[in-house]
């Protein structure tokens, strides 16, 4: 497995704040990974630092088997597709692919024109004048007709409606299987990314706190419901993720990559969600609003 | 890029180039007429309408305010405008470093702004030619293209300027982001340089001629006085034309700036006299004689000036000099970019 993206000891600091700290990551190449966590966890702070956006204050961030954003030869090699979809508002469609043909040595017109005439796309039409949905579907399209090795997406969907949110997904997923690409996408929503990706990572507070394949992550977590008990007796290979409690039981998260032996225990599926919830649940502060509170549940 | 910068510019460069074209019109069309007045004798001023005075003016103007108009419309927007809207993050994830994103804009339009500016100055300048400078005997004159008024706004130096103006505007809205605050911030600073520069700089960019001229008729400019009667201040001229007075003072003996002797306010003329006749020149007591006793005492009038064949080289030294300018504000550009925004 080689890795795309690769961070070791990532951080990025503003006016005394880390924005991101400590990230230590890969991400293999080939795959769609997701890049989940609340608002303000670091994720576009992450994204913008492996496009190159920005230059981080420790450690080193290595995509595509070069610095970020190094030269021209680098930039051609990625594709960003930057949070609110970006596009400029007084030129056209069309304007906007010449714009792409002039500027990227590796723009495929046939991708981007076969695109817009199946998203039907009124090629005179300025940008300005396009729905939410048509513009971040643009926006995909520069994108994708760059034709890059890893296409990076900050929360395209996150002002679409539904129907647009599923619609952006699958043209991105057919895009994927025809390309072969590695996409790299943020979303707060586990739901959009629980039906793309195959590989996520969670950041919460500027942290990462779980990464690895979706199949891995369903496979060696765990709910475990029973009596209450002190989560400090837990055997060494069972690692808590969440715990709560009421009067008698105990319900607790655990990753561990052995059975489950203890009978006392009922042990239960998480979905991802769960799973991802479970990670930010543990970043709550005691008896502070839960940070699940900003994640939403659309489906 | 090229073509980008083209189809972001061409709007603002329609407008600016259709100005500069109507301007050129006009001043095509009313300018060989002053070329024939000036051919006949000397005295071009008196056969100046109101009209010809008021577009002289007015030429003025135009040239004053055009490197303000390409740094507030096309340089403070050009950066800060991407930036607000955040199509930054779409341009500069193009196979394009920002670097050379940068590189185009500015210099494409550095190379539209000196275009237009320095064909409206060619223009104005070749219309003021015959007027500039031009005097009467009694009515008054035109300022000479070596004053303040005119000087940067004849020849070269208007290109420097607008260059100037474009980098200053682009520099502020790559620090500021925001397009309205970056433009008020640039046409501020802008006037200012505009007014510092003459007051400050421009004296200084070649050593003044300095001279202390003992008093005579001929170099005789005027005495000023205040209501009483009292003489306050007595200038000389500096023996030529189109020259850019810059200290006119009297001196004593001892080489200090000093005001006039008190006897000296008997040789004023009175008040004029009344009636409608206001050319009528009032015949003053023979000041020859004053003229003499205030050579005797060792007072003398200490002139600092630029002379007007100075013209040239001063337009070229203060070219270079906003060039300059501009050069390190473009370095800081370059340096911003790549440090400090993302």
């Amino acid at each position: 497995m080689t890795a795309i993206v690769r961070a070791d000891g990532l951080g990025k600091r503003y006016r005394g704040n880390w924005a991101l700290s400590n990230c230590t990551l890969e991400i293999p190449a080939g795959s769609v990974s997701g890049l989940v966590g609340p608002n303000g966890a670091g994720k576009t702070t992450l994204l913008n630092l492996a496009v190159g956006m920005l230059a981080p204050t420790a450690g080193t961030i290595e995509v595509c088997g070069g610095r970020p954003g190094a030269d021209a030869a680098q930039l051609a090699k990625v594709g960003y597709v930057a949070q609110d979809t970006p596009t400029y508002p007084g030129l056209t469609v069309a304007e906007h692919l010449r714009l792409g043909a002039h500027l990227n040595p590796r723009w495929d017109d046939a991708v981007a024109q076969s695109r817009v005439d199946r998203l039907g796309l009124d090629p005179g039409k300025r940008a300005g004048k396009l729905s939410g949905g048509q513009r971040a579907q643009l926006a995909l399209t520069l994108g994708l007709a760059k034709r890059p090795d890893l296409l990076i997406l900050d929360e395209p969907v996150s002002s679409l409606d539904p129907l647009a949110r599923r619609e952006f997904l699958q043209s991105l997923m057919e895009a994927v299987a025809e390309h072969e690409l590695s996409v790299l996408l943020s979303s707060h929503v586990v739901s959009d990314l629980e039906r793309v990706c195959d590989h996520l990572v969670v950041l919460v507070d500027s942290e990462v706190r779980v990464e690895g394949d979706v199949e891995t992550l369903l496979n060696t977590h765990h709910r475990l419901t029973g009596p209450q008990r002190d989560t400090s007796r837990l055997p060494a290979n069972q690692h808590l993720v969440s715990a709560s409690h009421t009067d008698r039981q105990s319900t607790l998260v655990v990753r561990t990559e052995a059975p489950i032996l203890d009978p006392a225990w009922t042990v239960g599926q998480l979905s991802l969600e769960d799973i991802v919830l479970a990670y930010m649940e543990r970043a709550a502060p005691a008896g502070g609003v839960p940070k699940q509170a900003t994640l939403e549940a659309l489906r | 890029m090229i073509w980008l910068t083209w189809r972001q510019l061409r709007i603002q460069a329609a407008a600016v180039y259709a100005l500069v074209a109507a301007a050129a019109v006009t001043l095509a069309i009313t300018g060989p007429r002053l070329v024939r007045l000036a051919g006949k004798d000397g005295q071009i001023f008196d056969r100046l309408t109101q009209g010809d005075r008021n577009l002289f003016f007015t030429g003025i103007i135009v040239m004053a305010v055009a490197p303000a108009v390409i740094g507030v419309f096309w340089g403070a927007p050009m950066v800060a405008r991407e930036l607000e809207a955040g199509t930054h993050r779409l341009i500069w994830n193009q196979s394009v470093t920002r670097s050379r994103w940068l590189a185009t804009k500015l210099g494409i339009t550095a190379l539209a702004s000196a275009l237009a500016v320095g064909a409206l100055s060619l223009a104005v300048t070749w219309w003021s030619k015959p007027v500039d400078g031009a005097m009467s005997q009694t009515h008054g004159s035109l300022p000479s293209r070596l004053t303040p008024v005119t000087f940067a706004m004849r020849g070269i130096v208007p290109i420097g300027y607008a260059v100037f103006a474009l980098v200053l505007g682009v520099a502020i809205g790559l620090v500021v982001r925001r397009p309205v605050p970056a433009m008020a911030i640039t046409l501020v600073l802008y006037i200012f340089v505009q007014i510092a520069v003459p007051l400050w700089v421009r004296p200084h960019l070649a050593t003044p001629i300095r001279e202390n001229v003992s008093f005579s008729r001929q170099r005789m400019d005027g005495i000023m006085a205040d209501a009483s009667g009292k003489a306050m201040r007595i200038t000389l001229n500096t023996g030529s034309q189109g020259n850019w007075v810059l200290t006119n003072e009297t001196i004593n003996a001892a080489g200090q700036a000093t005001a006039l002797p008190s006897w000296m306010n008997q040789c004023l003329p009175g008040p004029p006299a009344p009636g409608p006749d206001r050319s009528v020149v009032v015949e003053a007591p023979p000041i020859e004689g004053c003229l003499t006793r205030l050579n005797a005492e060792g007072y003398r009038q200490h002139i600092v000036y630029q002379p007007a064949n100075r013209f040239w080289r001063l337009q070229w030294t203060e070219t270079a000099m906003f060039l300059a300018f501009s050069g390190v504000l473009t370095w800081f550009s370059f340096w911003w970019i790549r440090r400090r925004v993302s």
